[in-house]
């Protein structure tokens, strides 16, 4: 199998940041919250990527943060995902009133944006983690609801379905080994897509002040903290930033490509 | 415009295409798809090219407008048209060409029609577009295109939409779309697959009147040879991208040369002697059903019945009702009154309440080899699977017995290990038999098991069927829309017209006149593999077909 | 009555009826979550006794759903009541801000749609070879970025290493057109590049989708040059999805608004919305929420009917 460049490179710079997000106290050289230089020193020898807005080691906070942004960002699309492809597979094999339920529920969660109902929910309820991995896995669980109804539904109808059905095979089998098998790879781009969309929003909701709450940091806060610092010329905003469209970038070239193997199994190119 | 009235209206010499195939995961490689065709046809001439799938055969008649689909590329040879060479010839001179001097009439017309635009203004768009004729003299010539090719209100009948008429009409409508601009050549590519039976025969009599009529060439492009011997003055056999024979319908008919080609013609004629009458396996007793949500019959009080290693063919049009039979008799869809008893048992309308018994001894095979394997097990899984479910039979038992059941279907035991997207079509097929035959069922019911598969294939596949009749001494409900499988393969026969029996007995009863109308129209509707059957069955037809 | 018109008088109430759906949801789901407004306004040293007097003035005693009603009721009338934390008139603050959010999203919708079209045009004709991957890289690039990254990435661009625009787009009354256009700049490009990108993939997309149909292989056979193809074939059945696609995208926009108001602390809805939910001012929550949700589920309505009109089956039924 050859694997394009593209996705290559997107693979190895995520296994980069997982790995660092990993190891994270054996790779940052100052604490978290520790300050050690002045305010807004530029990148040295000493502070790789300079200092922030209170005079804390950059490096360091971007290393502990990318931790926290992709710790979020995986569990709460992993709840997104596990939510979703349960229930949208549930309403696909079963169908009637389950199927008509859950599908108008899912079209009024996502009759509105996910950032407004997520700025309205979270208006009342405290900003935890435990919250921000609830409200953000529950609200993106919709597409993923529909997508793999979709796709279960498509499976559903095929033939040798009706040929497992017809030689007495229970509910089990026919999920997990005529449907499953068959919906996996567009359920595992889906994934590496929902990955992606709970990292900008965690790092939105941070950057407007109602994600990750200090003493803990992530990315779109570390952009928040720093944002004054572009009115007098100091770039360290752009650290994070950086940082977050990297992962972004680089998740989106795996997955972009696991779509296009996909595809072409399916017809192939150019007809 | 300078003709040379000596010369070939068009001459293929040596025509090679090629193009480049994308197999996923691997570096893209070129294809020949046709090598070496030689072709010439005269003013006014039909030529016909047959061929199975891949053959070539779309993509040479395409090639006659210097087209190419997709990433389609002429390489090699000369396509002389009017005498001058138009492979490789510049955008400009092909727009003038295409649509003046060449037309052409797709297969499925639902689709090569523009949803958003009126008929008439789709039917006369190149008229105007070379300047042929003025607006109002090209739409009343497309009202008389399509009063002659027998379309109803021909006057208005160009204000309708495309989603406004029937299949039938719209492929009349094409043809009259590409006779409107007078061109000199006409490419029909296979304009009477997608109909019905009953309503194809029609419409290639209306295609073979408006040829005579225009006085134009064609090249009229099918799979099947019966077909293409009513229309076509010569007939190029193509294989591979090859020319097999190529000579005049009446010796491709009547003398073939080639070993290929006299395996196309005689292709229909198995030869099956009826088995006398025997208490019935299955019964199927006053049965109608409807869809759920629906309180429209689908099947109204169909009675009929299967004698054990004896085959009843279940014939009809689309809409007939005859794939709803099947789901019922399974299961799949519980009668709504009626009863299916099976083997001396009561069998239970609903698939939950069959014993595994009932489920074992009744089979199905399914028209889409393709989407009734999951391509993600290997064929060995595919057979295996019914011999663990059924039979308990696990590891090296299991894979003797799909070893076995490998034989039967004349496929080696290498097979196992493969997917099904590395088989061909009939290969698929025949996985599917098995599939079916390791549950040694009583009986199996077949849904046009044949019908997407090349003649040959499918020859192949019902002596197959019969063959694994006379060792197992199955039963087969053969559900089919082709008259000439029913002869091949059927004791008795049953005829279905809008969810109702018409005409039900032994196969020498049924096929035998007097006959009902329907009966009548549908025996009348299948092309019989000679010369002037056309007119022949043309002038003794009593009944219009439903879906013209 | 033709069918085209039951359709579409369907889809609306449809529409309709969601909203009300979302309003239950907006209204009740902050409800019913744990948190009470008494509280919020007491804070923490509250006795059980202003609290209960507290409830009582609020009307927060009475059962839901006739509070929702009364919500709903007001709302409807144009009445969102007063903020709890600055005791202002929310709707008289709502109406100064939607103007500016309005002005700020108008701007960006006008550049970028035709920008998206021309471009998903552009790259649909060239579709695989150059133009195509360059354009389809570019916006995938683009949107792997929260609106935000993207901000400042146009902010460090044109105010760091050029400098010609303030990061900053104060407007207050008494501006004029011009220097509110001026003052805008900034965040209407950031909009811009945002919008652009999703919708342009769509409209390729779109394109591409009905260049692949049979009817346009026809169109080619009978002559015409490849302008008169995409002219006379393929717009007439490229409209509505291309329709539906600026619609949806310029839906979008009320996300990227929220995000790009704060980023420029630009005086608009957005601003005022995340300002509230860090102060949990219920009132002004709910009723921001319920006209953004509005404004989305409008437009969404309106591609639809857009879709039905265009759709020849509808149109002309058999």
């Amino acid at each position: 199998m050859r694997i394009p460049f593209s996705a290559m490179l997107g693979l190895g710079l995520t296994a980069l940041m997982v790995l660092a997000a990993i190891f994270s106290p054996l790779i940052a050289p100052y604490g978290l919250n520790e300050t050690v230089g002045k305010v807004w020193e530029n990148p040295s020898a000493q502070f790789w990527l300079g200092t922030d807005t209170i005079g804390r080691d950059i490096f360091s906070r971007l290393v502990y943060g990318g931790a926290v942004t992709i710790f979020v960002a995986l569990a709460s699309s992993a709840l997104a995902f596990s939510m979703g492809a349960f229930f949208g597979f549930l309403a696909a094999v079963r169908g009637g009133w389950i199927d008509t339920g859950l599908s108008r529920l899912v079209d009024v969660m996502m009759a509105v944006p996910s950032l407004i109902v997520a700025l309205v929910v979270l208006s009342v309820l405290p900003l935890t983690l435990t919250t921000l991995v609830l409200v953000m896995g529950v609200l993106d669980s919709t597409r993923v609801f529909r997508l793999s109804r979709a796709v279960a539904a498509d499976i559903a109808v095929m033939d040798y379905v009706e040929a497992a059905k017809l030689r007495g095979e229970g509910q089990v089998w026919i999920i997990f080994r005529e449907i499953l098998p068959n919906a996996m790879s567009p359920l595992v781009a889906e994934f590496g897509m929902r990955f992606i969309f709970a990292v900008l929003f965690i790092s939105t909701l941070s950057f407007l002040g109602l994600g990750i709450q200090p003493p803990l940091a992530d990315w779109g806060g570390m952009v928040r903290e720093n944002k004054d610092g572009l009115i007098y010329g100091k770039s360290a905003a752009m650290v994070p930033a950086i940082a977050i469209a990297v992962l972004a970038i680089a998740v989106n070239l795996v997955a972009d490509w696991v779509l296009s193997r996909t595809t072409s199994l399916k017809g192939g190119r150019n007809g | 415009m300078a003709k040379n009235s000596m010369a070939d209206l068009l001459e293929i010499k040596g025509l090679k295409i090629e193009a480049t195939s994308y197999p996923p995961g691997e570096k893209p490689r070129e294809v020949v798809l046709v090598d070496g065709v030689s072709v010439s046809l005269e003013k006014g001439r039909v030529l016909g090219l047959i061929g199975e799938s891949g053959a070539g055969k779309s993509t040479i008649g395409l090639a006659a407008m210097a087209y190419g689909r997709g990433g389609v590329r002429l390489t090699g040879g000369e396509v002389l048209l009017n005498g001058r060479n138009i492979r490789g010839a510049g955008p400009v001179t092909l727009r003038a060409l295409r649509g003046r001097e060449v037309t052409y009439v797709a297969q499925s017309a639902a689709a090569a029609f523009n949803p958003a635009k009126k008929l008439m203004e789709q039917v006369i768009e190149t008229c105007l577009l070379h300047k042929v004729m003025t607006r109002p003299a090209a739409q009343a010539r497309a009202v008389d295109l399509f009063r002659k090719l027998g379309l109803p209100n021909p006057e208005s009948f160009g204000n309708r939409y495309p989603h406004q008429v029937s299949g039938g009409q719209l492929q009349r409508a094409m043809t009259a779309m590409a006779l409107c601009p007078k061109p000199d050549l006409v490419i029909f590519d296979e304009p009477t697959t997608a109909l019905d039976v009953t309503t194809q025969i029609e419409v290639l009599a209306a295609i073979k009147e408006a040829i005579r009529d225009q006085g134009v060439a064609a090249i009229y492009i099918t799979h099947d040879l019966a077909v293409v011997a009513q229309v076509a003055d010569d007939i190029m056999v193509l294989r591979h991208g090859k020319t097999v024979e190529y000579g005049s319908t009446d010796q491709i008919i009547n003398r073939p040369g080639q070993a290929y080609t006299q395996a196309l013609v005689s292709v229909r004629e198995i030869a099956h002697v009826e088995k006398p009458p025997a208490a019935p396996i299955l019964t199927v007793d006053a049965v109608t059903a409807r869809y759920r949500g629906t309180n429209f019959d689908v099947l109204k009080r169909v009675s009929v019945d299967v004698a054990p290693g004896q085959t009843l063919a279940v014939v009809g049009e689309s809409g007939s009702g005859k794939s709803t039979l099947a789901r019922a008799i399974t299961g799949l869809l519980p009668p709504h009154q009626g009863a299916v008893t099976f083997a001396g048992r009561r069998l239970s309308p609903d698939l939950a309440g069959r014993s595994r018994d009932d489920l074992r001894e009744l089979q199905m095979i399914y028209q889409m080899a393709d989407t009734a394997m999951n391509p993600r097990q290997t064929v060995g899984t595919i057979i295996g699977r019914p011999l663990e479910f059924y039979f308990g039979l696990k590891g090296a038992e299991k894979a003797r017995r799909v070893a076995e059941l490998l034989d039967q279907i004349e496929m080696g035991k290498g097979f196992a290990e493969r997917y099904p997207a590395e088989l061909s079509g009939g290969q698929k097929q025949r996985v599917c038999i098995a599939r079916a035959l390791a549950a040694k069922p009583k009986l199996i019911i077949c849904d046009e098991v044949t019908s997407a598969l090349d003649p040959l294939v499918a020859d192949g596949i019902l002596k197959l069927l019969l063959a694994l009749q006379a060792q197992e001494g199955v039963a087969y409900l053969f559900i089919t829309h082709d008259l000439a499988t029913v002869r091949a393969i059927a004791d008795k026969i049953a005829v279905m017209y809008r969810g109702e029996v018409v005409r039900y007995g032994a196969k020498s009863e049924v096929l035998a006149p007097p006959f009902d109308a329907y009966t009548d129209l549908l025996l009348s509707s299948v092309p019989e593999m000679r010369l002037g059957w056309l007119e022949e069955v043309l002038g003794s037809r009593r009944m219009e077909s439903a879906g013209n | 009555m033709h069918p085209l018109i039951i359709l579409v008088v369907q889809r609306i109430a449809l529409g309709l009826i969601l909203l009300l759906a979302v309003s239950v949801l907006i209204f009740l789901g902050v409800e019913a979550l744990p948190g009470d407004t008494a509280q919020q306004i007491l804070g923490q040293g509250a006795t059980p006794e202003t609290l209960a007097n507290m409830r009582e003035s609020l009307g927060l005693n009475e059962p839901a759903l006739t509070r929702y009603f009364s919500w709903l009721g007001h709302a409807l009338t144009g009445d969102f009541g007063k903020a709890l934390t600055n005791k202002m008139d929310i709707a008289q603050a709502i109406g100064q801000r939607l103007g500016n959010t309005l002005f700020l999203a108008a701007c960006a919708g006008v550049i970028a749609v035709p920008f998206a079209i021309g471009l998903g045009l552009l790259a649909a004709r060239h579709n695989g070879r150059w133009p195509d991957k360059l354009i389809s890289g570019v916006t995938l690039a683009t949107i792997s970025l929260p609106e935000f990254v993207a901000a400042y990435f146009v902010i460090y661009l044109l105010t760091q290493v050029i400098p010609i625009l303030q990061p900053v787009s104060m407007v207050f009354p008494g501006m004029t057109f011009l220097e509110r256009l001026h003052a805008v700049a900034l965040p209407v490009i950031v909009l811009v590049m945002v919008v652009l990108a999703h919708m342009m993939r769509m409209t390729r997309a779109a394109i591409l989708n009905v260049m692949q149909s049979p009817y346009i292989e026809t169109a080619e056979l009978k002559g015409l040059s490849p302008m008169q193809v995409i002219w006379r074939h393929a717009l007439p059945n490229a409209v509505a999805p291309i329709v539906s696609v600026v619609v949806i995208n310029l839906a979008y926009l009320v996300v990227g608004v929220v995000v790009v108001e704060v980023v420029f602390s630009y005086n608009a809805l957005g601003q005022y919305l995340v300002d509230h939910v860090s102060k949990r001012d219920l009132p002004v929550v709910q009723a921001v929420g319920l006209i953004f949700a509005a404004v989305y589920i409008g437009l969404n309505i309106f591609a639809d009917v857009v879709g039905i009109v265009a759709n020849p089956r509808l149109r002309h039924p058999k």
